[in-house]
């Protein structure tokens, strides 16, 4: 039998003791790494999108680059690829995918969700967006709008800077980042208030 | 080759090779297949990165240009709307101009 | 152009996945899936494995899609990634296979 067949539990097993026996990768070191990669979440990415929302300069600053406007708030970066934001206007919606694997701004969102990883929303995203996003999220695209499918497919990772909805004047930035919601922020849907 | 020898400028109309590596042996590429042969316009240069075609062997790797290339969607798949767009990273060794 | 898209689809690997005409049709799960304990360690693992210069993110995509095509889509994601990981570090000798089927026969 091929050993890369062996089952996955046992694979990460026997990998995890062989590595920590040679002090390439230590039990502490992986349990060290779990935990930051747990403080990235969503609601970071959610915070910078308030933000952008109330402080045009400091929109400025994040569709120009992603990661300087994420570490200006205090998200850490520091080995992260490139980040690129893409703005929705009143013309044009983005949405991002990533069909070779699941390339994921991780940096500001934290582990990619299940559905970003999945064959069949690697299809259809770049193939019927549009029908996808309706039939799956209730997402419709009015047809006066323009759709870009954003392709992650090298060494940028990419996130949408989403419209701010109606009915939002006079909100903190507080309560602004409340309503960002990880699909929001890959386009797959919009920020909606009550 | 340097990084120079692929330079596109933003609005250059090019043309992705129509080239299938993975059909003559192992390789790894960040050039989906749906764009292979396609043309599209060159949006903005995104940096040099190393090719991964390279580090993906453990390779020494040289820095390659990247580009943001943009695609009309009707143009690869029929059925879509012709103004919706597909916007792809693609290195400059894969882009020609047409 | 019509004509174009079935024969180039025909080229694709099976990792390649835009608009392959086989999932068009499959629904996308959009429920949540909380992470487990093997997938935090194994995406843990490849981050250390990259900090350390042990395995680039590059070499971990390359035996992700080395994987056959049956295999690859019955995986889950970290099951893909474990096998990568696996494949890497005996390619590259940082494990042999005679010390992995010790560690695995002390279990």
């Amino acid at each position: 039998m091929n050993i890369l067949d062996t089952p996955s539990d046992r694979l990460l097993a026997a990998v995890r003791d062989l590595l920590a026996q040679k002090g390439i990768a230590t039990t502490a070191e992986i349990q060290e790494r779990i935990a930051i990669t747990d403080r990235a979440s969503p609601g970071q990415g959610a915070r910078m999108v308030a933000k952008a929302w109330v402080d045009p300069a400091y929109r400025a600053r994040l569709l120009d680059d992603g990661a300087k406007a994420a570490e200006e708030l205090g998200i850490p970066m520091r080995g992260m690829p490139p980040l690129g934001v893409l703005e929705n206007t009143p013309d044009t919606h983005n949405l991002v995918v990533c069909t070779l694997c699941s390339c994921y701004p991780r940096g500001v969102l934290g582990y990619p969700p299940f559905w970003y990883k999945s064959a069949a929303f690697r299809a259809r995203a770049v193939r019927d967006p549009r029908g996808m996003l309706a039939e799956e999220w209730k997402t419709v695209i009015p047809d006066d709008i323009r759709l870009t499918v954003v392709d992650s497919t090298a060494d940028y990772r990419w996130m949408v800077l989403p419209m701010r909805p109606d009915g939002t004047d006079g909100w903190s930035e507080e309560q602004l980042a409340a309503i960002v919601r990880e699909g929001d922020m890959i386009g797959v849907t919009v920020p909606t208030i009550g | 080759m340097t990084a120079t020898a692929f330079a596109f400028a933003p609005g250059d109309i090019v043309r992705v090779k129509d080239d299938w590596p993975e059909r003559r042996g192992p390789a790894h590429i960040r050039t989906p297949y749906y764009v292979r042969g396609v043309q599209g316009q060159i949006v903005r240069h995104l940096g040099d990165f190393p090719n991964p075609e390279d580090l993906a062997f453990g390779r020494p790797a040289e820095p390659r240009p990247l580009y943001h290339v943009r695609f009309k969607k009707g143009v690869i798949w029929a059925e879509d709307r012709a103004d919706d767009a597909l916007l792809v990273e693609i290195f400059g060794h894969w882009l020609e101009k047409p | 152009m019509e004509q174009e898209t079935p024969a180039k689809e025909s080229q694709r690997s099976h990792h390649d996945l835009g608009g392959a005409s086989k999932f068009m049709c499959e629904a996308v799960d959009t429920e949540p899936h909380a992470l487990t304990d093997f997938d935090k360690e194994v995406d843990a693992l490849r981050q250390i494995l990259g900090a350390k210069e042990v395995m680039s993110v590059d070499e971990l995509r390359r035996c992700i899609e080395a994987i056959p095509e049956e295999e690859y889509h019955r995986l889950s994601y970290y099951r893909r990634w474990i096998r990568s990981i696996t494949d890497n570090l005996l390619r590259k000798g940082v494990i042999t296979e005679a010390e992995l089927r010790s560690a695995l026969d002390a279990q």
